[in-house]
């Protein structure tokens, strides 16, 4: 049994900046992830990061407003205007930590156009700035000596007197099951992209910090709330950036039009992405796609320009779509990329309320991806969330190091770790009978992707409810073939499925809830947006039997009334 | 569509763990990759396969293996692509590294390495309140190397790794060469001294083995170059690495051409019989891909060898 004043659970882009963040206010540190800090999804994001830098004449005002109203008006605005604000500075840091961001002629910090924002405010490696940041992170994370935990997959959080004591995980390298205490526990797991298939995220993006927080108290917040990215490859799923777009790249339908001008017509293209994702489905069901997709074209854009700004989408549409983006437009579709909502959080990672409006679990800090602070509200902004990670991020560590440095260690009785191990042991004596986890995953993904896609219906969204829960009664009775310790990646997978059914029931619950349409939540059946009645988080609790539970919380509304939105 | 592929397992505990050969066939898509192909297996055919993956799209690095005997990416790696006729597609674990378990690696040796070469950013003297200003181009410059997503499908197959278990190797090295160009660390001087040491960039034997199969046009062995040239103009030259330039010059003086046996033979020093065995494997595998001249006893001289020769007399007389 190891000892920590804060563990952090998921080294991606968040997870890494809070455990740094964490060990310079001097708490004893670990982080543990499922895979090798770099190969977390951190590494997808091309595009960029945003941030309002006043010297170079923008204002944080502007960010703030454009996040809020990409939000739908969901995003908390106590938070947006921390993100906002702190933005700046967490640029500036990156930069000093070694992070190659693109220059302008003078030597200084150069921007590009996103979606759903007037200004470039837009930093960018090239188009991989995600893993440029990454692996930065890691190097100083190597640098300030962190412990690093790689391989460990965390099956359980540890609740103790009702407080956070630690986590249960499996060393993947030797199949060992590990008890590890904290005063403070940190979640930085990342999105849950493979609850849907398609999708733009990696295979590992599967819920689990998500699951593990809701078993153990803490609320999902805003889980409605998925977003479609407009330009997915129609195979496998996989994105290509928004910053194809921001660079001039326009979208086109069967017949060559520009059909965003009539969509939305200032800002096109770069509308916000629930808009374009809308407008590319329509014209598809409309007869207006070929294929079931629309077409990207940077053929306008010349070959150098491309190659230098954009090469890997170039060699992606080479490798996985065989066309030469350079010459020929590239087929695309909607596909869902990311999760807005999440653990539920205050805007320092807690996830307990310290006003007491909704109950959580002290000790239990969350950040990044899998947390939902509410910033992104109904739809989150292109390259807002590599700068949500580090923002709070680093705002979690440092609060969980103060938390920790006030915490006595809990006393655990071994009796988890019994616990633990027989349910794994369950999983691998089980005899599977025909089915199994991947047939499960596919079914979810496919039932999800039909009924809470880009437009919803009542009876659609029942449907999905009905099959998440039949497959739920199916995965208690499936098992894992390879009965070994070393690298039971089947186990991981069955206990990956877990975590992701509980996401996809949460989702599919919360979307029944809100009775409007706002942002990513897009309802046929009800397509307006109702402020009177939904202008509030719905907020799912996981309870021991029967369904979740549903609560509401008001919307925090500091400097921008809600209006009608246009682009 | 379906694919035939045969993968070597290793299960450490089984109860004679021995590596063998198994052949499966898989159900995929024409746009499909191996790591699909791979994956189908785990998830329809045998769940207990061992392969690592994260991203699925050449960016994580998890996924290198040693697909028809070269070390790359599957999920970069088209089924198509390698088996345009239905061939069986041979899927290996990568080389120079241990194996844990079938396709599974262990790369603690890969990032030991890594952490060799002081893989962090060190500024000089108090940073500034803005950024550091810099010229584009020098950034621009680093994107190339910044694109190495340390899958060690470099290290697999470098052929001076295999011989040489100290040597840092091209992707390690390739890192250092981002601080090294990184016009805003302070400490190149102290950087390209540690790499001029043994293990360090002279042992490269630019079998350019590296730069042929990194999946991210890294080129690993073109920044060891580079790092070579940093070195000798910072004065870094009575070393080893020096002695091996020097050799090197020698050689092309005396014979008008590149004797690449005796090159390192002069650089190691005729008495180091052990290190000099160590070599000979490299210059046999170097062989077998046609990067070394047929062996002869001795270099014979190229026939206008006294035009070289004038050449470096005229050099000389400018130094
Ligand atoms: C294709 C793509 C492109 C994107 N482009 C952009 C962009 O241009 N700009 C932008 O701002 N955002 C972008 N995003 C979104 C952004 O990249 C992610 O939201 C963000 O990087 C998430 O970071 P994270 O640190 O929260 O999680 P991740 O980087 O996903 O890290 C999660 C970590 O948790 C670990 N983990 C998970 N489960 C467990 C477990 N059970 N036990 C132990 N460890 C676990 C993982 O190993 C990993 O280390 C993009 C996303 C995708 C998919
Ligand atoms: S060129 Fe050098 S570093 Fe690259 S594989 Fe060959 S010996 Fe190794
Ligand atoms: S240099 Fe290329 S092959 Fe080597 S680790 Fe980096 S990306 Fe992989
Ligand atoms: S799975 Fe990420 S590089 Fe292949």
């Amino acid at each position: 049994m190891a000892d920590y004043d804060v563990l952090v659970v998921g080294a991606g882009l968040a997870g890494m900046r809070a455990a740094l963040a964490a060990q310079e206010r001097g708490a004893k540190v670990a982080v543990l992830s499922k895979v090798h800090p770099v190969r977390s999804h951190s590494n997808a994001a091309q595009g960029g990061i945003n941030a309002a830098l006043t010297d170079r004449g923008d204002d944080w005002q502007d960010h703030g407003y454009e996040t809020v109203k990409g939000s739908d008006y969901l995003g908390d605005q106590d938070a947006i205007e921390v993100l906002a604000q702190e933005a700046g500075r967490e640029i500036i840091a990156l930069e000093h930590m070694g992070v190659i961001f693109s220059r302008g002629e003078d030597g200084r910090l150069g921007t590009r156009r996103f979606g759903g924002q007037q200004r470039a405010r837009t930093f960018f490696v090239s188009d991989f700035t995600g893993q440029a940041m990454l692996h930065v992170m890691f190097e100083q994370v190597l640098r300030a000596g962190v412990e690093v935990l790689d391989e460990w997959f965390v099956t359980s959080l540890v609740v103790e007197e009702g407080r956070c004591a630690g986590v249960v995980a499996i060393e993947l390298r030797t199949g060992k099951l590990h008890l590890l205490r904290a005063k403070a526990v940190i979640i930085a797991t990342g999105g849950l992209g493979r609850v849907f298939e398609p999708s733009t995220n990696g295979l590992i993006c599967t819920g689990d910090g998500m699951s593990l927080a809701y078993r153990a108290g803490v609320p999902l917040m805003d889980m409605e709330m998925v977003q479609y990215h407009p330009t997915t490859l129609k195979g496998n799923g996989l994105l290509m950036t928004e910053a194809a777009r921001g660079e001039g790249a326009y979208l086109l339908n069967s017949k060559g039009e520009r059909f965003m001008e009539r969509y939305a017509p200032t800002m096109k293209e770069l509308a916000s992405r629930d808009v374009v994702s809308r407008a590319e489905q329509t014209e598809i069901n409309e007869g207006r796609g070929v294929d079931g997709c629309v077409f990207l074209d940077c053929r306008h854009l010349g070959k150098k320009f491309i190659l230098e700004r954009l090469h890997q989408v170039y060699e992606e549409g080479k490798a996985f779509a065989n066309v030469d983006i350079t010459e020929q437009p590239i087929p695309i579709r909607p596909g869902m990329h990311y999760q807005m909502g999440g653990i539920k959080t205050d805007v320092d990672g807690r996830c307990w309320d310290m006003k007491k409006r909704w109950r959580g679990v002290p000790g239990l800090f969350a950040a990044g991806e899998a947390a939902c602070v509410s910033l992104h509200g109904g739809n989150r902004l292109g390259a807002n969330s590599l700068l949500d990670t580090v923002v709070f991020g680093r705002r979690a560590g440092h609060c969980a190091a103060e938390y920790a440095s006030q915490e006595p260690l809990k006393t655990v009785s071994q009796a988890r770790l019994a616990h633990e191990e027989e349910r794994i042991h369950a999983l691998l004596s089980r005899n599977s009978s025909g089915d199994s986890v991947a047939k499960i995953r596919l079914e979810m993904g496919q039932s999800m992707n039909e009924h809470l896609a880009v437009f919803r219906n009542q009876e659609g969204m029942e449907t999905a409810l009905r099959k998440v829960r039949e497959l739920r009664q199916r995965y208690d009775r499936v098992g894992v073939r390879d009965r070994g310790r070393i690298f039971n990646m089947g186990l991981v997978f069955a206990l990956e499925l877990g975590a992701m059914l509980d996401c996809a029931e949460a989702i599919t619950v919360g979307a029944l809830e809100r009775k409007e349409s706002r942002g990513a939540h897009f309802r046929t059946d009800m397509p307006e947006r109702d402020d009177e009645h939904w202008l509030k988080h719905v907020l799912v609790y996981h309870t021991l039997e029967g369904p979740p539970r549903i609560d509401t919380l008001p919307v925090t509304i500091t400097r921008w009334q809600p209006q009608k939105r246009v682009y | 569509m379906q694919v035939k592929l045969k993968v070597r397992r290793y299960n450490p505990e089984a109860e004679n763990p021995v590596a063998y050969q198994q052949e499966f066939t898989a159900e995929v898509e024409a746009y499909s990759s191996v790591l699909d192909a791979l994956m189908y297996l785990r998830e329809y055919v045998d769940d207990s396969l061992a392969v690592r993956c994260s991203c699925r799209g050449a960016i994580c690095g998890s996924c290198g293996v040693r697909i028809n005997g070269q070390a790359t990416l599957a999920c970069k790696t088209k089924v198509v692509s390698v088996a345009p006729h239905g061939e069986t597609i041979t899927v290996e674990p990568m080389g120079n590294m241990p194996v844990l378990k079938d396709l599974v690696t262990d790369m603690k040796p890969f990032w030991d390495k890594v952490r060799q070469v002081t893989p962090w950013l060190q500024p000089e003297g108090l940073e500034p309140e803005g950024e550091y200003v810099v010229p584009p181009e020098s950034m621009t410059h680093l994107n190339g190397v910044m694109g190495c997503i340390m899958c060690g499908v470099c290290v697999s197959d470098c052929t001076a790794l295999e011989v040489d278990s100290n040597f840092i190797g091209p992707a390690a090295l390739a890192k250092a060469y981002r601080f090294a160009a990184d016009p805003r660390d302070g400490e190149s001087q102290e950087r390209l001294r540690a790499l001029n040491e043994y293990g360090g960039i002279w042992d490269c034997t630019r079998c350019m083995e590296c730069v042929e199969v990194c999946p991210k046009g890294v080129a690993p062995m073109d920044r060891i170059m580079a790092l070579r040239e940093k070195a000798m103009a910072a004065g870094f030259t009575n070393t080893y690495g020096a002695r091996h330039a020097e050799a090197f010059s020698d050689s092309v003086k005396e014979g008008g051409r590149l004797d690449e046996t005796m090159l390192a033979i002069r650089t190691i020093g005729f008495f180091n019989v052990p290190k000099l065995l160590s070599m000979a494997p490299v210059a046999l595998r170097a062989l077998v891909h046609r990067k070394l001249p047929m062996p002869s006893p001795f270099h014979a001289p190229i026939p206008d060898v006294h035009q070289v020769q004038r050449i470096f007399g005229r050099l000389e007389k400018k130094l």
